[in-house]
């Protein structure tokens, strides 16, 4: 049995790097998803939206498996132990978000030399011989700046939102946020309190400072905190500002409510959880034989005035706007990163 | 044959592990191979090692919960230190195992209960680890990459350091007269006074080589994973303690087994595994494996009542 599987995989390798012709099937094909957390609405929505997916896929017959594993704790040693599993279990594509970027990094190398195509996702990994799936949270934020210099092209006073301190996400968008207002110098950022990506404590910071703080035009921010924001300064009586949301059902709820009340107009920019999907289909395509640069980027997903609605829609009660990708997007990544 | 009672302690953790084992090759015939081995069991070494340190601290009755922190600072120095510059990387271990022999000494000075005392540590060593290494990287330095992913012929290297560890920390445990002291102090301190040793001293030295082996651990964990992070062992806690009563040793009395220890950690690892090949659903896995420690140890004091029976009789 296990001899048969080993000689058909190695026909397969022999057609892969054989004539350029030769189409590599993927149906027989596993791929796992080593996920480290399930903790939160974001990663219930990305377990589910690779449920979605991978079930259709496998019905199919495009790929032979693609089973989901989460650890129970949340802890790096746990997860390279779950990966060498895998290894064992006789996977042949590891789709990671990573507890750690570099602590899974031995067990990553023990699935490469095992032949194993590793993707990781999110929680990138920094093993050479893994593919990442990241996201530019720096253009992420860039862009929010971008948007208000169309919107108030006379520019004003921002307040920033910033999320978990110490955490490298928070610095990249804040670091995308400072690029952004140098390049649009009619802004200037008079303040800045960190949130924590969570709408109570987002309100709390922002009634802290606003006594402090002059006319501000908009409020920048990071995802999870534009409720909160929008809130502390109903609470203060003061004008609200354009927010920045970040695509939880609650600040797009919001958003409408003000929309149908005043046409109030705002974007709102986070990362979609159905990125577990794209890194699926990445998977798919490596273990096809096709030619993947090493690092992709991921699009963020950003909801305008027009299209609120229809995301809100297919937003959950309490969860975020997801997209699922599907074959051609991921075929798009990857041409788009040569 | 009368069996001594060690070997009754021992025969328990020996047969689960014996168990999994074979349920494990039963469910993933893969894994009944020399690299199969080696992923099942390489991670169990550092946990091992850890197991060891924390054992030390419970045969002089008492309770690292500092152990997961510090192996933690401990791999934060290999990725770091000892890379860069091993001089000042082997000092760091060096004033890290002091620190150790330090505790002990206050632990007993004092009166402490060691709980508390180590649970402070544990934000002390969690806090070194963090200025070590805000954000997760480092690199494991080439010698320590190079022993733990050696491949020797026949047996893989994870079991040869996991058979190296049992047998060295036998000899010095059980065999030798410091082993005996030890164990003593947790027996019954005031004799072991009464028959001339300093028993600071000794509580001083256990601490001290229990932090030898955390920094084995820690060392080992780095070359496993390439890299460290400040949270990397935060499990080891618990794991080691479960590790040392599922290998048959006691909270009190000092009543351990290092060969036990190491079995204790092996079969803890395994039982992760076994569970992850099993398909259960993660959100069952902590019950899971809480349901596989309740089993092991409920036959183990069916086992202890056995014993005092044939004693009483």
């Amino acid at each position: 049995m296990t001899i048969r599987k080993m000689l058909l995989a190695s026909v397969a390798v022999a057609c892969a790097i054989g004539p350029a012709t030769a189409f590599a099937d993927t149906a027989t094909k596993k791929i796992a998803l080593s996920n480290n957390y399930a903790g939160n609405s974001w990663r219930q929505a990305m377990l589910t939206s690779w449920d979605k997916i991978t079930k259709e896929a496998v019905t199919k017959g495009v790929v032979a498996a693609a089973d989901p594993f989460t650890t129970a704790e949340n802890q790096a040693t746990e997860q390279a132990a779950q990966i060498q599993n895998m290894i064992l279990q006789g996977y042949d594509a590891i789709v990671v978000n990573a507890a750690s970027p570099t602590a899974l990094n031995g067990a990553i190398k023990e699935a490469c030399d095992a032949g194993i195509t590793v993707v990781s996702f999110d929680g990138i990994v920094t093993e050479p011989c893994a593919w990442r799936i990241a996201v530019d949270f720096k253009a992420m934020g860039e862009s929010q700046v971008d948007y208000l210099a169309k919107k108030l092209p006379k520019g004003g006073n921002l307040l920033e939102i910033r999320g978990l301190a110490g955490v490298s996400v928070d610095d990249q968008i804040h670091a995308g946020i400072e690029a952004g207002v140098k390049k649009n110098t009619q802004f200037k950022v008079v303040g800045s309190v960190n949130g924590d990506w969570a709408q109570d404590v987002a309100q709390r910071a922002v009634a802290g400072i606003l006594p402090s703080l002059p006319e501000i035009a908009a409020v920048v921010t990071q995802g999870g905190d534009g409720y909160g924001a929008a809130q502390a300064f109903a609470a203060a009586k003061r004008p609200t500002p354009t927010i920045v949301m970040g695509n939880r059902e609650d600040e797009l709820v919001w958003w409408k409510q003000q929309k149908d009340k005043d046409k109030y107009e705002t974007m709102s920019v986070s990362i979609a959880p159905g990125v577990s999907t794209l890194a699926f289909w990445v998977a798919q395509q490596i273990l096809d034989g096709k030619e993947v640069k090493k690092d992709l980027v991921v699009p963020f997903l950003r909801i305008d005035q027009d299209n609120l609605e229809a995301n809100l829609a297919n937003t959950q009660k309490g969860g975020v706007a997801n997209v699922e990708y599907s074959l051609e997007d991921a075929q798009k990544v990857i041409a788009s990163a040569k | 044959m009368k069996l001594s009672s060690a070997t009754v302690r021992l025969i328990i953790p020996a047969a689960s592990l014996a168990l999994l084992l074979v349920a494990v090759f039963y469910m993933q015939p893969r894994a009944m191979s020399y690299t199969g081995l080696n992923l099942l069991f390489n991670l169990a070494v550092p946990i091992a090692l850890a197991t060891i340190a924390q054992m030390l601290i419970m045969a002089v009755n008492d309770l690292d919960l500092s152990m997961g922190t510090f192996v933690s600072f401990c791999a934060c120095v290999a990725a770091t230190f000892l890379q860069t510059s091993p001089a000042i990387g082997i000092l760091i271990f060096l004033g890290a195992i002091a620190v150790y022999a330090a505790i002990g000494v206050v632990i007993h000075v004092r009166e402490l209960p060691s709980i508390v005392v180590t649970l402070g540590m544990s934000f002390v060593w969690g806090g070194l680890a963090v200025l070590l290494l805000p954000s997760p990287g480092g690199v494991a330095p080439g010698w320590v990459r190079w022993l733990m992913t050696a491949k020797p012929p026949v047996v893989p290297v994870a079991i040869v350091a996991s058979i190296l560890i049992a047998a060295i920390t036998h000899f010095v445990v059980m065999r030798s007269s410091f082993g005996v002291a030890i164990r003593g102090v947790g027996g019954n301190h005031r004799s072991v006074e009464r028959a001339g040793w300093s028993v600071i001293r000794l509580r001083a030295a256990t601490y001290a080589l229990a932090g030898v082996f955390a920094v084995l651990s820690g060392v080992a964990l780095v070359g496993l994973t390439t890299s460290a992070d400040a949270n990397i062992a935060l499990r080891y806690t618990l794991l080691s303690i479960a590790g040392v009563i599922l290998g048959g040793g006691e909270f009190v009395g000092g009543k351990v087994s290092p060969i036990g220890a190491v079995i204790g950690a092996l079969t803890l690892t395994l039982a992760g595994s076994f569970l992850s090949f099993m398909r259960i659903s993660p959100d069952w896995q902590i019950g899971a494996q809480g349901a596989i420690l309740v089993v092991v140890l409920a036959l183990r004091l069916a086992l202890n009542r056995l014993e005092t029976r044939e004693k009483t009789r």
